[in-house]
């Protein structure tokens, strides 16, 4: 059957179009449900028992939502519990065009198998197409659509031979004329919520439930707190005509009636706003894109340096704001004064799921509680909950539903618990969730796409590839590392040369651009190492088995090898798709062991031997270029390998291989890196660094001066230079502190498109062009860059995206963000390991030295444990000590002792767990003793001074 | 938002087809009496006309005349009302003219033209209403009105566009779907022998998926063959009646 379809639609540039598409109605899709007999489906989807146990719907039934219950409530239908739905194509669509991150959890959902989840065509079903009526709205007609689908499906599995056991296919809407509308059609329809009350089985579900909007059993008071959001129709044309400004909105962490708004202007000039007070914030939430007004020049004031945490018990709607309003008077001198604004409108919400900690209402019947997240950027979230008093005490994840404007707070539902909290796996799963590190297992759809097992070498595979397997090649990794991507061989050659090859585990051979493994990998973009554990970029099967270049098996390699003269000068360079088969995977102290024992003289120990005398040579010529050699402190837990606590910390140690393999890995680096940009001027994917500005390198040259030493900071070089013949007598710390400092001072790395910028330079490197090409199991960006290369080398084909510098562009800036925030949460888990340890230890007293001074603290580093911490001069219950401070020193004076920057201190150390959402480690100065601010060292009785402490 | 969902999870097109599924084709042989040959045929929301005369003496410039083989003159046009927004120029711009010579290039390797040395065979198409797939359904059409004109051919060409979505090859495109950045070849067979009288593609496509889509272009013409056929016997059986009557 035919039917034409014509609408008129708006063109972009505003003209009106006439569309006039065919649409063909089939009598071949099936209803996907076991029960029928009629329909020739090959598998049926929806289960003859499909049981949820309700006290609504007795018997067993099939759920339909429509499209607003998809959108709100996706957190409810994501429940293992709701099973043997019906999305029909309707529903789909809308979904997809009002919501991408839903449809996509919702296609997750249809694709598990034990879901039982059916996508019905519905609207190429030649009985529920149906045809939009004169006057009826685009919505209406949806709604219709579903209904008519709904009958379908109902009478349809009436007459079904066998359907006679009361199967049932009930609508679920939160539209009341929907459902009017439906029960007048006999439909069985009930509200979302009347439905998920009615779960006999999962109570719990309930507080998944989002609040909608017509829910008139909010909390109301008549007091109206905030001003009226503006439409976007006005905010749009309030921004063009210049009299409002659109930017992102970010929360004061300190202050919760601050914020500051910052607005992207044109090139290089972006402003911030800032904005206080809970009126003028006016329901904004972190990350908001907000419109805002500039506020009269006389109405402007200064950030207020006090610490503002929201944190009375539970405070109502009622209590009195102004108390809240009258304590941001900062200091109003001219100068500090800022461009000072309110918010009028949202432009876009950015509200996700929130990790944070339950505050049990005092009322003990109450079901309304108060949620405090983990980031102190988000204001506390109301949410209903039956069951909080299990949930006090656990980590929990809520989602904000809306922000009314009669409500203090905003209203969220409960999502999932994570469980109890300072537990170590809870407090894991939080960080990956607070650092958007995306770490669920990975999807049926993406599994799909892994090669099937047993894997072997196929004839074709060896044809394609350069067989290197008779090379002695050999890999060095950390101890314990299973995901091996980077080996090395080296042999001399006849004509007196060298060669020296470097391989690449071939990733991207298994990873096929455009598959959803491919799409998952692009999204993750990193693999985040945690203390202990490790969150895949891809699946197991491949990066710790068929892409590991583990010894003694054949494996798939992109090689480069070059040929280099004794004086380590590349002679030819050379890039391949390679079959090695390793001979040995070392860790780096094997490896140095092997080197140094002179009785030892087999290949691998040879080959090691050259490579590290090559290494030695080019590290030297990379040096007397300008590279920098930095330092920062990285701790390693011992575990205990039962409980996998810590038992013990200490700073990694390097040894000479450790700098063999990174000198050739960055060889390969540049050598890719030139090749792909010279085959690809406009699509290349390389990494740059930039030279950080002048002012940045402030700091560090006040405090060497302070010791009498002289930084030059003019050039990479200069610096390297400087740094090196920096030294203090006695003082043999000296030149890592400055070095650690020096790394303070730089910019971050960053991958970019070559044909979107023009700065390709990498600072800390002192190279011209720089990539990365030699962790292929780890970083999404040397895939990309394998495909170039493959493609540069005629080794693969090209794809559409491969080429497109914008798309490349956007998958840099994920790549750049994933890798920023994979580095945060790796900072996080180090910490929390670092309070785990310090937890079973008590009161520690321990030498450290002054990193930084502020206004009213100092920065500790105690190299012992590679920690820092603050300690604070000042303190909310204790008058606090007379304070100076110099920003020409930068010293602090405390009572009479003055703190210089690399002062050596000495510290107690111990875990704040008063808060338990936000422990901490507190340090407090034992030496030199100041009257009234040093605490004395604890020793004799540990167990009375923790309380006196921890207050 | 994200653009068109060209082929959905289930395998259903825009409009409803499965991805090897043609548009209804709808033809009729002989709706002008005037001219030697002609033919209508609707394929989906596209229509096409196609009128044929010849083979007749050379016009115009004799010394076009090919002394062992007919000459193939092709005209395409668009009508002005053939598309959503009314177009200036019916014919004569560069992509007619291109069309045009595509058209005569699939009709030299057709028609049985070295048994008329020295004369002209011209084949006008006009598309009235576009929505895609317009090069293939001028072919099919002025298969149909060649074979009204009663010249020889070798066999039926018929003509089919597919295109390639998510790894899977589609057949007969419809405008929405050409627009929606596919990679659509258009391809010309002479079914019986699997001789390809034409391919023709313009986007960017890997060579290994060529096969593939070649592939489904060739079935896709084939099924044109049989409703072509079904079309001519038809048109047949009709004229064969009114003549014995």
């Amino acid at each position: 059957m035919l039917k034409s379809k014509t609408f008129v639609k708006k063109t972009r540039s505003g003209g009106v179009m006439k569309v006039v598409r065919e649409h063909y109605l089939r009598d071949d899709i099936w209803c996907g449900s076991e029960v029928c007999t009629e329909c020739k489906q090959d598998s049926a989807v929806l289960q003859r028992d499909a049981c949820i146990e309700s006290s609504l719907c007795p018997y067993p039934h099939y759920l339909v939502p429509d499209t607003n219950i998809v959108l709100r409530q996706i957190d409810v239908l994501e429940d293992p519990v709701i099973r043997n739905v019906i999305i029909l194509q309707t529903v789909l669509q809308e979904v997809r065009h009002r919501s991408a991150p839903v449809y996509k959890r919702l296609k997750d959902i249809i694709h598990e198998q034990g879901r039982h989840f059916y996508t019905f065509t519905n609207e190429h079903h030649r009985e529920t197409f149906i045809e939009r009526e004169p006057g009826e709205s685009a919505n209406d007609r949806n709604d219709r659509a579903i209904r008519v689908a709904v009958k379908w499906y109902s009478q349809h599995l009436k007459t079904a031979e066998s359907g006679s056991d009361g199967l049932k296919v009930v609508l679920l809407t939160n539209d009341q004329g929907n459902k009017l509308k439906a029960e007048e059609n006999g439909l069985v329809v009930y509200k979302f919520d009347e439905y998920i009350k009615s779960l006999i089985g999962n109570p719990e579900l309930v507080d998944c439930l989002a609040l909608s909007n017509d829910d008139k059993n909010e909390v109301t008071s008549s007091k109206v707190l905030f001003p009226e959001h503006l439409p976007l129709s006005k905010v749009q044309a309030g921004i063009k005509s210049g009299s409002f400004l659109q930017g992102t909105f970010r929360a004061s962490r300190d202050n919760y009636l601050e914020a500051t708004v910052f607005v992207q202007g044109e090139g290089e000039d972006s402003t911030e706003v800032l904005i206080q007070g809970l009126q003028n914030l006016n329901r904004a939430v972190h990350q908001d894109v907000v419109a805002v007004q500039l506020l009269p020049k006389n109405q402007w004031v200064a950030p207020s340096s006090v610490v503002l945490q929201d944190d009375g018990a539970a405070k109502d709607d009622n209590v009195d704001e102004d108390e809240e309003e009258k304590v941001l008077t900062g200091p109003l001198t001219e100068t500090a004064r800022r461009a000072t604004g309110k918010v009028v409108g949202i432009i876009k919400r950015n509200w996700r799921p929130f990790c944070g900690m339950l505050n049990v209402s005092q009322i003990k019947e109450s079901t309304r509680h108060l949620f405090t997240p983990a980031d102190r950027h988000i204001p506390r979230i109301r949410i209903e909950t039956r069951q909080a008093s299990t949930l006090a005490g656990q980590r929990i994840m809520v989602a904000i539903d809306g922000w009314p404007k009669d409500s203090r707070y905003p209203n969220g539902h409960f999502v999932r618990s994570l469980g109890g909290a300072g537990e170590k796996d809870t407090e894991e799963e939080v960080l990956l969730l607070e650092h958007d590190v995306p770490h669920q297992a990975f999807s049926q759809a993406v599994l799909s796409f892994l090669p099937k097992m047993p894997w072997s070498i196929t004839p074709e595979d060896m044809a394609q590839r350069q067989d290197l397997r008779h090379l002695t090649v050999c890999s060095v990794d950390p101890p314990g590392c299973t995901d091996i991507d980077d080996a090395l061989h080296y042999r001399e050659l006849e004509n007196g040369k060298l060669e020296v090859g470097v391989h690449i585990a071939d990733v991207s051979h298994f990873i096929r651009p455009g598959n959803a493994l491919d799409k998952e990998a692009a999204n993750r973009g990193t693999t985040v190492y945690l203390c202990g554990k490790r969150i895949d970029m891809v699946p197991e099967l491949l990066s710790s088995n068929l892409c590991s270049l583990r010894s003694n098996v054949e494996r798939f390699a992109f090689s480069c090898i070059w040929e280099l003269n004794h004086k380590a000068e590349i002679l030819k360079t050379r890039f391949t798709k390679s079959v090695i088969n390793s001979k040995a995977s070392l860790t780096y102290a094997e490896a140095q062991m092997r080197i140094d024992d002179a009785s030892k003289n087999d290949d691998i120990t040879k080959s090691l031997r050259g490579l590290n005398k090559l290494a030695k040579i080019l590290k030297r010529k990379r040096i007397e270029n300008g590279a920098l050699t930095l330092s920062s402190l990285e701790v390693r837990f011992h575990m205990d390998s039962e409980t996998h606590d810590p038992i013990d910390l200490q700073t990694k140690e390097l040894v000479e291989t450790n700098s063999m393999v990174e000198e050739f890995m960055l060889l390969a680096n540049i050598s890719v890196a030139q090749k792909i940009y010279d085959e690809f001027p406009e699509s290349a994917l390389l990494r740059k660094h930039p030279a950080p500005p002048p002012s940045n390198y402030d700091i560090l040259i006040k405090a060497a001066k302070s010791k009498n030493v002289m930084i030059h900071t003019d050039s990479a070089k200069a610096l390297a230079d400087s740094l090196d013949v920096a030294k203090v007598d006695g003082f043999q710390y000296f030149n890592t502190l400055l070095r650690i400092l020096a790394t303070r001072c730089m910019m971050q790395a960053v991958y970019f498109c070559s044909g979107m910028d023009s700065d390709f330079h990498h600072y800390g490197l002192a190279s011209p062009i720089y990539t990365h090409f030699t962790s292929p199991i780890r970083r999404y960006a040397d895939i990309i860059v394998h495909r170039l290369l493959a493609v540069a080398i005629g080794a693969d084909s090209t794809y559409p995206d491969l080429m497109d510098k914008h798309k490349q562009s956007t998958l840099c800036n994920n790549l750049n963000y994933r890798h920023k925030m994979s580095q945060y949460a790796q900072r996080a888990s180090v910490a929390f390991h670092t309070q785990l340890f310090f937890k079973t230890r008590g009161i520690l007293n321990e030498e450290g030295f002054v990193l930084f001074v502020r206004k009213n603290a100092i920065i500790v580093l105690i190299p012992k444990f590679g920690l820092e911490g603050t300690v604070f001069f000042d303190s909310k219950d204790k008058a606090s000590p007379n304070l100076v401070f110099d920003e020409e020193g930068p010293t602090l004076k405390v009572e009479q002792h003055t703190f210089h920057i690399f002062d050596q201190v000495k510290v107690t150390i111990s875990l704040d767990d008063s808060n338990i959402q936000h422990q901490k480690i507190r340090m407090a100065l034992t030496e030199p003793v100041i009257p009234g601010v040093s605490v004395p060292v604890p020793e004799a009785e540990p167990q009375a001074k923790k309380q006196k402490l921890d207050r | 938002m994200a653009g068109l969902e060209l082929l959905s999870d289930q395998g259903y097109r825009l409009d409803g087809r499965k991805s090897t599924e043609l548009r209804k084709v709808q033809a009729r042989m002989g709706v002008f009496a005037q001219a030697d040959g002609s033919a209508y045929l609707e394929q989906g929301n596209t229509k096409a006309l196609a009128v044929v005369y010849g083979p007749h003496e050379m016009r115009g410039s004799r010394s076009r005349a090919l002394h062992d083989r007919a000459v193939i003159n092709c005209q395409y046009s668009m009508a002005t009302f053939s598309t959503a927004e009314r177009k200036r120029r019916p014919h004569g711009d560069r992509k007619s003219t291109e069309m045009s010579l595509h058209l005569k290039q699939t009709f030299e390797a057709a028609v049985m033209t070295q048994l008329f040395p020295r004369s002209q065979i011209d084949i006008y198409v006009k598309i009235l209403q576009s929505d895609g797939g317009n090069y293939s359904v001028c072919v099919n059409a002025a298969t149909l009105a060649v074979i009204d004109a009663g010249i020889p051919m070798r066999d039926y060409v018929c003509a089919c566009t597919v295109g390639f979505v998510d790894e899977t090859p589609l057949a007969d495109l419809c405008y929405a779907e050409e627009s929606g950045g596919v990679s659509s070849l258009a391809l010309a067979l002479l079914p019986r022998g699997g001789q390809i009288a034409l391919v023709q593609m313009d986007a960017r496509l890997h060579q290994d998926h060529l096969g593939t889509l070649i592939e489904a272009a060739m079935t896709a013409c084939k099924c044109v063959s049989k409703v072509l056929d079904e079309v001519v016997r038809q048109h047949l059986q009709e004229t064969s009646v009114l003549s014995r009557e």
